[in-house]
């Protein structure tokens, strides 16, 4: 018994770390050279990065800035890249066939929407939110040109629309669903007999122009980005309500979204693509002229919800029942809870599957190619096709690869500080 | 299961079961599927009352409180809380819901926001109280279960006994006429349960009517007016406290309070 008995009579006091576990060396010991295999590993990797680096820099580094074509290039030093492509071709691939005049309008645009999401991404500037929401009409406007009014005046209908609602709901019949109908109803009245009658007569009055310019003319990485900033924005709320939907305790609502949900994830985007460009055609009434980027925008939209929905799905799964019951025990009802308990916590879990899909969004824009709109891509094989440039690849893959590398990077890293900003457990 | 013997004396000044009905159960059934979890339920709730539920696991002690605020749905028989009816009339719900609060056996605290918007977030959406007046509720409630310096905390931030704390001090945010526990010191810490049970008995001191799902005996001695035993689907026996441990009647009673405080 005596042997087992041990009392602690003297506090051991705490003292410095050996040498090896701080600092450079530490982290070298950790994470390079931790084991046989891995410093064998290390070293093999520093080995080709040296061999990739070694014809990389002087590739790249001694390039062509300012030939004429790509004869020059080669008749100078084969050996080194041909960026000249670049300096003589960079405004296309930034903006495409736009009337050259007009640049200044999708550049003004693209930093007003840098300005636009900073409130949206940074809780510390919501209060300029106002301009995100006047942003899409801004932008419509810049890009397409045309009239102010015939955008001012959606505006105007769905500001109309809303506020009727907000007033319906607070004084006059009490009941979200009525006052919704209603305020729906008013809007659409206001569309169809109102809405292009005054924006004439506004125009009329205090006429405030930009040229217009057709959406075929759009292209080179505008065209990405109106695409895929468009389809990101708008295939977010549709894929939270189409994961509600799929989750609906009724069975048509559910019925919908999945069906819905599997036929877009069963089809491959450039098919849908090609319905947008072609069959669309034929299902629409003769005569009506559907603007070509605003069906590749719709068809992003709805592919990319599909997805969403699916990852937002997962994240709905992962909250523990007793969320739900909590938010019910208290009270809330069910729009409540979603809004204040459950989407909040969803949300945060699918933040890496949500950006996953805008990311992937993003990218597949430049399937439009195919459909001959002008996009980055497509534009590559258009400048490869002139014959002072043809025979260049890598030149110009690398630098729309890098344009695409910036914003899709940028997105993944809002979304790791995103996360860690939200982390609130420890 | 433990039987701890709290040091403190009850103050039993406001402890008064009066005549007031605060929940009527008559006949109620409930399946699950094919399963008859709930059989011919009958029970008068007056206000002021303390009523300890115990049984074994998969008793049906859990889904008859369950039913009562309508987390589960009954499917025959009748359940009156606090004068309204509980029907598929989402109003009466609502109702009931805002007036009965309660506490579940895992907390469900909500992780994404801190201690202090936990109580305030339903009377803030559901009895539309101003943000400061909430507030100034949520602080007073949280100092009521002590942990007031916890506020701008979030959950995963706490311990067990803390989180269970704040759980109750959410469902007190909404001023409820009734309490509800759900085993509500089964997922702690033996050293964290006694906290808890002290929070719980000064509501039980303050007049509070609850129903407790719950195995600590020692609770149901001092506090509870009324203990019920539950057995497959049933009310087996229920008895005032001293007379139900003392002289337990029938024999599935007997083996069930031999099982948990013989040891």
């Amino acid at each position: 018994m005596s042997k087992l008995a041990y009392v602690r009579e003297k506090e051991i006091p705490q003292s410095a770390p050996p040498i090896t576990e701080v600092g450079i060396i530490k982290w070298l010991r950790e994470n390079l050279f931790s084991s046989w295999l891995n410093s064998i590993l290390t070293v093999l990797s520093l080995y080709f990065i040296f061999i990739l680096l070694k014809d990389f820099i002087p590739w790249a580094y001694g390039a062509h800035w300012t030939t004429g074509s790509i004869r020059e290039c080669y008749d100078v030093n084969p050996d080194v890249a041909c960026f000249s492509v670049l300096t003589a071709r960079w405004k296309q691939l930034l903006f495409g066939f736009y009337p050259p005049e007009e640049y200044w309008r999708p550049t003004l645009t693209f930093f007003l929407l840098i300005l636009s999401i900073i409130p949206i991404l940074f809780t510390r500037f919501v209060r300029f939110f106002w301009f995100s929401l006047l942003y899409p009409g801004l932008a419509i406007w810049l890009l397409w040109g045309g009239s102010i009014w015939s955008v001012a005046i959606i505006y105007f209908g769905l500001g109309l629309g809303f506020l009727s609602f907000l007033i319906m709901d607070s004084r006059l019949i009490r009941s979200a669903s009525i006052s919704l109908l209603a305020a729906c109803l008013i809007t659409v009245l206001f569309f169809m007999f109102l809405a292009s009658f005054s924006a004439e007569m506004l125009s009329s009055l205090i006429p405030i122009y930009l040229p217009y310019v057709e959406s075929l003319k759009f292209g080179g990485f505008t065209l990405s980005l109106i695409v895929g900033v468009t389809g990101i924005v708008a295939s977010f709320p549709l894929g939270i309500v189409l994961a509600l939907g799929r989750q609906s305790d009724l069975p048509l609502v559910k019925m919908i979204c999945v069906g819905f949900i599997e036929f877009i994830r069963g089809v491959p985007l450039i098919t849908l693509l090609f319905v947008a460009s072609v069959l669309l055609n034929y299902f629409l009434p003769p005569g009506s002229n559907f603007d070509i980027v605003l069906r590749v925008i719709i068809m992003v939209t709805l592919f990319s919800a599909a997805y969403m929905a699916e990852v937002i799905r997962g994240g709905l799964a992962g909250l523990p029942v007793g969320q739900h019951e909590a938010s019910a025990a208290l009270g809330l009802t069910y729009w409540q809870s979603q809004r204040l308990i459950i989407m909040p916590q969803a949300l945060k879990i699918s933040i890496p599957g949500i950006v996953n899909t805008f990311i992937g969004l993003f990218k597949d824009t430049t399937l439009v190619s195919i459909i001959s709109l002008m996009d980055p891509v497509g534009l590559a094989s258009l400048i490869r096709a002139d014959t002072k440039w043809n025979g260049i690849y890598w030149e110009l893959y690398i630098a729309v690869g890098l344009m695409f590398f910036i914003f899709c990077f940028g997105m993944s890293q809002y979304s790791q500080y995103l996360e860690r900003k939200l982390k609130t457990d420890n | 299961m433990s039987e701890q013997p709290n040091e403190r004396e009850i103050d039993r000044s406001k402890m008064e079961v009066t005549d007031e009905i605060a929940i009527h159960i008559s006949d109620m059934n409930k399946w699950f599927g094919n399963f008859h979890v709930l059989r011919d339920i009958n029970l008068e709730v007056k206000r002021g009352e303390r009523i300890v539920v115990c049984g074994p696991s998969g008793s049906g002690k859990s889904t008859l409180i369950r039913c009562i605020n309508r987390l589960e749905e009954h499917q025959k028989g009748n359940i009156t809380v606090d004068g309204t009816e509980l029907t598929t009339d989402l109003k009466n719900i609502d109702k009931i819901r805002s007036e009965v609060g309660m506490v579940f056996q895992h907390f469900n605290l909500f992780p994404h926001l801190t201690t202090l918007e936990n109580c305030t977030l339903a009377p803030i959406w559901v009895r539309e109280t101003p943000q400061k007046e909430a507030e100034e509720i949520a602080m007073e409630m949280l100092k009521k279960v002590k942990i007031p310096e916890q506020a701008h905390k979030y959950p995963g931030q706490l311990s067990g006994g803390q989180q269970q704390r704040v759980a109750i001090a959410r469902s007190l945010c909404m001023r409820p006429r009734i309490m509800l526990f759900d085993e509500p010191t089964s997922a702690l810490d033996p050293e964290m349960i006694k906290e808890v049970l002290d929070t719980m008995i000064e509501l039980a001191e303050e007049g509070m009517t609850m129903i407790c799902v719950t195995h600590e005996m020692g609770f149901a001695r001092q506090v509870a007016n009324r203990v019920i035993f539950m057995d497959e689907g049933q009310i087996v026996e229920q008895n005032e406290p001293v007379e139900f441990f003392n002289n337990p009647k029938s024999d599935r009673t007997k083996l069930f309070l031999s099982q948990i405080l013989g040891h």
